[in-house]
């Protein structure tokens, strides 16, 4: 249901557009897309970029909705962020996740915030630095804590660092996005926080992408994660096409290798992404 | 094709990637040499002026900031800067400050970018939309998305005596 409801919200939004004022001070594509948690960011990293065309005098809304479909699950999320003059970015996801061997529904809500620290992605002689939180909230802890995990709830907080090269490869812009995040989630939450094996580490995302021209970019990230549950938890990694029709609609389309989740192997499969902004 | 490759190797899942990164090389070299040849084959040029050529040299430039011009004047953000402005002062010094900052075989003698900007107080977002107009003009006459990446690269670094002064 709440993906259709989120397509209505953006849809309707696109409607209006041309009826309000929006923020349009960035660059096409230089903010990114919707990451999975909500934040601004790639897919899977929240990146150092606030969501949004706001810059220091305008505030940007976002809303997205983004469907990963591997092997023997399925996760929604959907929500959206609040960019404040490009310093404060405010972010809420709800995440549905279908379990299909269990025919089980996980559901979790995070609320994000992320300060940006220093710099401009593409003028700064340094990259931009933003430091960020992701406080989550399992709505369906039953299986988590058959599985080992010790809390319901946790707060990942992150620093993450972004550039953007002007014509660095043969004239191609090449931007990067590296992330440290101090998380106590299993599965990124769905699966609780904290187990046996550990209770918090420090955790490297990275994301490297090439713009094509100004509206398509394609590019990689790849996730670390913890095995606090002892399940083997994997690493996850995409490659992604984002498509910037204009600064106020973006789709992405990823493949995605997510490993094994549950001990269930080779989660490979398919992401969508749409976000609209104003 | 993967797949195939997949099944004698453990760690499958990274194929996948690899053939990933090394179409992304490919395509990227293929378009950098065929811009090397495209200037190679117009001029001789010492080191650092390729992009100067590239753009079609200085009678180039002057299309481009001629297109430029006109971007701006039908620009409700961007025209009220340059109210006090002679546009054919304007034309000359970007010209030439083009050329200079292209590593053409100019010297630009104009008004610092400091000097030109301080009291025009220009925020972020529309230093961001004449880089756009900028984009656009590019567009316009026909100068291809990596000298245009190029040229911003050039630019950027000016930023900081533009802006807010």
């Amino acid at each position: 249901m709440l993906p259709h409801l989120s397509l209505l919200v953006i849809t309707l939004m696109l409607l209006l557009l041309p009826r309000v004022s929006f923020a349009n001070g960035k660059i096409l594509a230089t903010p990114g897309v919707a990451q999975v948690e909500g934040s601004g960011g790639g897919g899977l990293v929240p990146w150092a970029q606030l969501a949004g065309y706001a810059t220091e005098d305008e505030v940007a809304f976002s809303v997205f909705c983004s469907q990963a479909i591997v092997k023997n699950f399925q996760l929604n999320s959907c929500g959206g962020q609040i960019n404040f003059y490009d310093r404060l970015e405010l972010s809420f996801a709800k995440q549905n996740f279908d379990v299909e061997p269990l025919s089980l529904t996980l559901s979790q809500q995070i609320i994000g915030l992320k300060v940006r620290l220093y710099g401009d992605f593409i003028y700064s002689t340094w990259p931009q630095l933003s430091l960020g939180i992701q406080h989550k909230l399992l709505d369906t802890p039953a299986v988590a804590f058959t599985l080992g995990a010790q809390h319901d709830s946790g707060t990942d907080i992150y620093l993450a660092a972004s550039k953007l090269h002007l014509g660095l490869l043969a004239g191609y812009n090449v931007l990067w996005n590296v992330t440290a995040r101090y998380t106590k989630a299993n599965e990124m939450g769905l699966l609780g926080f904290g187990g046996p094996n550990g209770n918090g580490t420090l955790q490297t995302e990275v994301s490297v992408a090439v713009l094509l021209n100004k509206h398509l970019a394609i590019g990689s990230e790849y996730r670390t994660k913890p095995d606090n549950l002892g399940l083997n938890e994997s690493d996850w990694q995409d490659v992604f096409v984002a498509w910037f029709v204009n600064k106020h609609f973006n789709v992405t389309f990823a493949y995605l290798d997510l490993g094994a989740i549950a001990t269930i192997p080779k989660q490979k499969g398919w992401y969508l992404s749409l976000s609209g902004s104003y | 094709m993967a797949k195939l490759v997949c099944k004698s190797l453990p760690k499958c899942g990274f194929n996948f990637f690899n053939g990933f990164f090394i179409m992304l090389t490919l395509l990227l070299s293929i378009g950098c040499s065929s811009s090397v040849t495209e200037n190679v084959a117009k001029h001789s040029t010492k080191e650092g002026e390729q992009l100067y050529y590239t753009i079609g040299g200085q009678a180039g430039i002057e299309r481009l900031v001629n297109a430029f011009v006109k971007r701006i004047a039908q620009d409700q953000v961007i025209l009220p800067y340059f109210a006090k402005s002679s546009v054919k002062h304007f034309k000359q010094g970007f010209i030439n400050h083009l050329c200079a900052t292209v590593n053409g075989p100019c010297k630009y003698t104009g008004d610092t970018m400091i000097d030109i900007h301080t009291g025009m107080n220009i925020n972020e977002g529309d230093f961001n939309h004449v880089v756009e107009l900028l984009i656009l003009a590019m567009e316009d006459v026909g100068i291809s998305y990596q000298s245009q990446n190029k040229i911003l690269a050039k630019l950027a670094p000016l930023r900081a005596k533009i802006i807010k002064i």
